[in-house]
């Protein structure tokens, strides 16, 4: 990890001395454990700031989103296809652009530690090591270990695009890619009965409290005034009432179909850990299955729901 | 003061015996996660063994969503377009293991509610109808709390009725208000605790030197206030925020909220929901303008409000007890006692030179 | 210090969220793009219009049950009995659905809000009331004060201005002020191509650089107008000397209760709602620049 690290800094240093970017996007080292905070910088004295481990979730795409200045930015897979995106929907512009692409191992999953931890030791998370497949955490009086796969946020568990698909710099070797997604944590609520599902999606967004943690951390989130917050007319309540609740998210997921990345930053902004995946994922599965599309992998095609064609299956209208 | 002697066992008992006069409010486990605040329903204990709640017990007191008057649109109805107030319940209630920081937060929040000109009747009437029955911490609830440098801390007693430290096998209940012996007594908790005070004093040396994090308001009141607002280094705190609101709701000193009317049919409700500083909306004009259109402004607001604006305001102390809620459930890490101590120590020449 | 909304008597639940019912008694209006309409409010509870004395400067929240409240200057003066009168000009939801409206219609007044220009300063003092567009509406109220009170104010200068000649409000009461002897008053427009227009043509930081008196200790300034006629009107009072405590300001912000509660209008310390919206120019200096 420590080479990735000073692969960025070296490759920042030298994009802002000799004057490509005015700024680079990055993480700065964190003031808790399994946490680290998106930073600019502007000076190559600067770049030292710069960190990388398995505590990037965050998806830096969002912080690209309008800008006027060159910017580059150190981007994981998903990051990279939302930046992708970006392009695409015209929020910034190629030229602009200077994407430090990193090959990702998948980030850990920094509540699933935090609740191993409180369950064995009764304790907080003190500190995470991550080397060599192996993951130590000390919490409190113990240390506990686990093989890092089973740490994994969930999302970096199913990924296909841990190589950036997009970069104009490569830190890290390429790593092996899944092929397939099964799609099983969709498919188990597919299988449930209407009246099932109502209730686990009821329960589920029980704890909901609209702070908009999720649709903020989404780089694909960039309306100048979001649905929620139209007045004339107004679309939805902005009480605690289930109703609107639920309609936030559901009509959050459709905003965000076929653009998706499945990178995992609402999920991980939520507040109250409420697994908002399960929205988007299912969504992700029908434009794959239904148009064949994954978003954000290639800047020379337009997105599924964008475009029309004449044998775009249609047997779900009746 | 009075200090009460109660045994463990026989906790329950005397909160059952107080269920005919007040309504038992207090901390629920749901499964492993964090207990939350809510009422006890019978035969339901408050959680006594917990570090804090991940959300804060204000809602108690001033709920997400709350309904303030009721209306008809019905043009054949006699009072038709005139808002009707809705009754808040003033009955009796008990506050159980409330934390100290928690309930000196309602303390700073009271000052906006309840003041010499105006005083907000739901909010009052609802804090007033609460006993809080406080519950010290033996120990900092988390490496991010820094209660004792906020105006808070550990066995702070200023906003509770009764002040219980666990010992062990036993609560001693340091009696601070006449309201909270009543609680008491509606136990039937009587005991005279030996040594009450002594003891108290010496688990609350101890507990304060388990608070491992601290912050320097020392300067803030006399610092300019333009010149902190000018501070070169707002762009650097903002940068990361998402303005997502989590800071402002988790927070038990934060109470900005909206009015919305909402109606369905003929039918309506006037009703406040928790708001905040971080959301772009909040201070929109009507006009277009938006007096705080940038991330960047409204991240100085949150931080100004709690650190300089509620000094400046007071005159006594920062608008935040140090709970670390906001730490903790920050998406991006931004830390308040960073900026906190960037405040403090900010001076505007040693920044231009730099 | 505001003027509290308290009840008298003990029979109302002292519920500063709670409106007072008005009925809409008469509607004009006001400017050509009919943009701006004068409301008539007539308490429904003639005891409620005593419980809502106010003073010209402050403001009250307009509520219209289902669509919510919007926060308007106050036009109409303490000394007319009976009535009060708001100038709204249609911007949003609620601005939109009031001017909808007919009389008859029933809706609330929740006030009054704020703190009023300060009369208690301005007593027996010179008054430069210099006003812009359609933030003329507690300057009128303070105008109609002033003159039904002559004797405790020495010379009251006027000068109001708006786009063209259909953009003023208060058209006839402008022009029988301009008629009197005991009141200085110059209207202006930016430009007009009416050739029977007798007032003055320029912008209101113009016509105030040749109109206002030279500052004094007992000549205070009020000014109220869109930003950008402050923002050009400042450097003309200060050339002519005018103290920065001497010149008065009423701010505006975006409000919801109106009553210092909500947090959503403050600049710094202060709530716009409770601790303004009336501020010296010397007090907004100490003020971060957020209105």
């Amino acid at each position: 990890m420590s080479a990735k690290i000073e692969a960025i800094r070296q490759i920042a240093r030298r994009l802002l001395s000799e004057g490509k970017v005015d700024m680079v996007i990055g993480f700065r080292r964190g003031t808790l454990p399994m946490m680290n905070e998106p930073c600019f910088i502007r000076k190559a004295e600067e770049a030292d700031r710069l960190v990388w481990d398995s505590h990037c979730g965050i998806n830096l795409a969002n912080y690209v989103t309008d800008r006027k200045e060159r910017v580059a930015v150190v981007a994981k897979g998903c990051d990279s296809r939302n930046l992708v995106n970006h392009i695409i929907e015209n929020k910034i512009k190629r030229e602009k652009l200077v994407v430090i692409g990193v090959c990702c191992d998948g980030m850990l999953d920094k509540r699933l530690i935090a609740s191993r931890s409180r369950e064995e030791a009764g304790a907080e998370v003190d500190a995470v090591e991550d080397a060599n497949g192996q993951v130590t955490v000390k919490a409190g009086a113990l240390i506990w270990q686990a093989p890092r796969e089973e740490l994994l946020q969930d999302n970096c568990k199913r990924c296909r695009h841990r190589n950036p698909v997009l970069c104009d710099e490569l830190v890290g070797e390429p790593v092996a890619e899944k092929t397939e997604d099964d799609y099983e944590d969709v498919k188990r609520i597919e299988a449930m009965s209407s009246d099932d599902k109502w209730a686990h999606f009821e329960e589920m967004l029980s704890t909901c409290i609209r702070c908009y943690a999720c649709r903020n951390a989404c780089p694909l989130c960039y309306c100048p005034t979001c649905f929620v917050d139209e007045s004339r007319p107004q679309w939805v309540g902005k009480s605690q009432d289930p109703i609107d609740i639920r309609t936030f998210h559901f009509l959050r997921a459709y905003h965000c179909a076929g653009r998706c990345t499945d990178c995992g930053s609402c999920e991980r902004a939520c507040p109250v850990g409420i697994p908002v995946r399960q929205f988007t994922r299912k969504l992700n599965k029908d434009c794959e299955e239904l148009y064949g599309w994954q978003a954000g992998l290639s800047l020379d095609q337009r997105p599924a729901l964008d475009t029309y064609s004449p044998n775009d299956p249609n047997d779900f209208i009746r | 003061m009075k200090v009460i002697h109660i045994h463990k066992t026989e906790w329950q008992g005397g909160l059952d015996k107080a269920r005919s006069g007040y309504g038992l409010y207090g901390p629920v486990r749901q499964g492993q996660d964090d207990p939350v605040f809510r009422p006890l329903g019978p035969g339901e204990f408050p959680e006594m063994s917990f570090k804090n709640t991940k959300m804060s017990p204000k809602e108690l007191v001033h709920p997400q969503s709350e309904p303030l008057f009721r209306y008809t649109l019905d043009p054949q109805a006699p009072d038709h377009d005139i808002l009707k107030e809705v009754q808040k319940d003033a009955s009796p209630k008990a506050l159980l293991a409330v934390r100290p920081c928690d309930a000196d937060a309602f303390l700073l929040v009271r000052r906006n509610f309840d003041t010499p000109v105006y005083k907000d009747p739901y909010w009052v009437t609802a804090y007033e109808s609460f006993t809080k029955i406080g519950l010290a911490c033996n120990q900092a609830c988390s490496a991010t709390a820094f209660c004792t440098s906020a105006g808070s801390g550990p066995f702070s007693d200023a906003g509770v009725d009764v002040l219980l430290v666990d010992t062990g096998d036993a609560y001693l209940a340091k009696v601070i208000t006449e309201k909270g012996g009543q609680f008491l007594g509606a136990c039937g908790f009587s005991a005279p605790a030996a040594d009450g005070e002594a003891r108290i004093a010496s688990l609350r040396e101890k507990a304060e030197a388990t608070i491992a994090s601290f912050v320097h308001t020392d300067k803030l009141r006399e610092q300019a206030t333009i010149e902190l607002y000018d501070a070169p280094f707002w762009e650097d705190v903002s940068f990361a925020c998402i303005n997502c609101g989590t800071c402002t709701y988790s927070c038990p000193t934060c109470w900005c909220f909206d009015i919305q009317d909402e109606t369905r049919g003929k039918q309506g409700v006037r009703m406040r929901n928790w708001d905040s500083c971080m959301y772009p909306l909040f201070t929109l004009h009507g006009s277009g303008h938006n007096p705080r259109g940038t991330k960047l402004h409204r991240v100085r607001q949150r931080f100004m409000h709690k650190l300089k604006y509620y000094v400046d305001k007071y005159q006594d102390g920062i608008q935040c007890v140090g709970c670390g809620r906001c730490i903790r459930l920050c998406p991006v890490n931004i830390d308040i006692r960073n900026v906190c101590n960037m405040m403090n120590g900010y001076t505007a020449c040693a920044c231009a030179a730099s | 210090m505001p003027v509290p909304l308290r009840r008298k008597g003990g029979e109302r639940v002292n519920n500063p969220y709670l409106p007072y019912p008005v009925r809409i008694d008469d509607i004009v209006v006001e400017t050509e793009d009919k943009n701006l309409k004068t409301f008539t409010f007539v308490f429904l509870d003639p005891a409620d219009e005593e419980r809502f004395a106010y003073r010209s400067g402050q403001f009250a929240e307009l509520s219209i049950p289902g669509k919510g409240e919007i926060p308007i200057g106050i036009a109409s003066s303490p000394t007319e009995k009976g009535f009060v009168k708001f100038t709204v000009n249609k911007v949003g939801l609620v601005s939109s659905y009031l001017h909808n409206m007919k009389p008859g219609d029933i809706m609330g007044i929740r006030g009054p809000l704020g703190n009023s220009y300060p009369w208690d300063i301005l007593k027996g003092k010179n008054v430069v009331i210099i006003g812009g567009g359609f933030a003329f509406t507690t300057l009128r109220s303070s105008i109609v004060y002033m003159l039904a009170n002559r004797k405790d104010f020495g010379k009251i200068t006027v000068i109001y201005g708006a786009r063209t000649p259909g953009m003023l409000l208060y058209r006839d009461e402008l022009m029988a002020w301009e008629q009197r002897d005991d009141i200085d008053m110059h209207i202006t427009v930016d430009g007009t191509n009416d050739p029977n227009w007798k007032y003055n043509i320029g912008f209101v930081p113009t016509i105030t650089e040749k109109k206002a008196p030279q500052a004094d200790d007992d000549t205070y300034a009020i000014i109220c107008g869109p930003p950008i006629m402050i923002k050009f009107t400042q450097p003309v009072l200060d050339k002519a000397g005018y103290a920065h405590d001497h010149i008065i300001m009423s701010l505006e912000n975006r409000m919801k209760c109106g009553i210092g509660m909500c947090g959503r209008c403050n600049v710094g310390k202060d709530f716009v709602c409770k601790d303004g919206p009336v501020f010296t120019l010397a007090q907004l200096n100490t003020m971060p620049k957020e209105y």
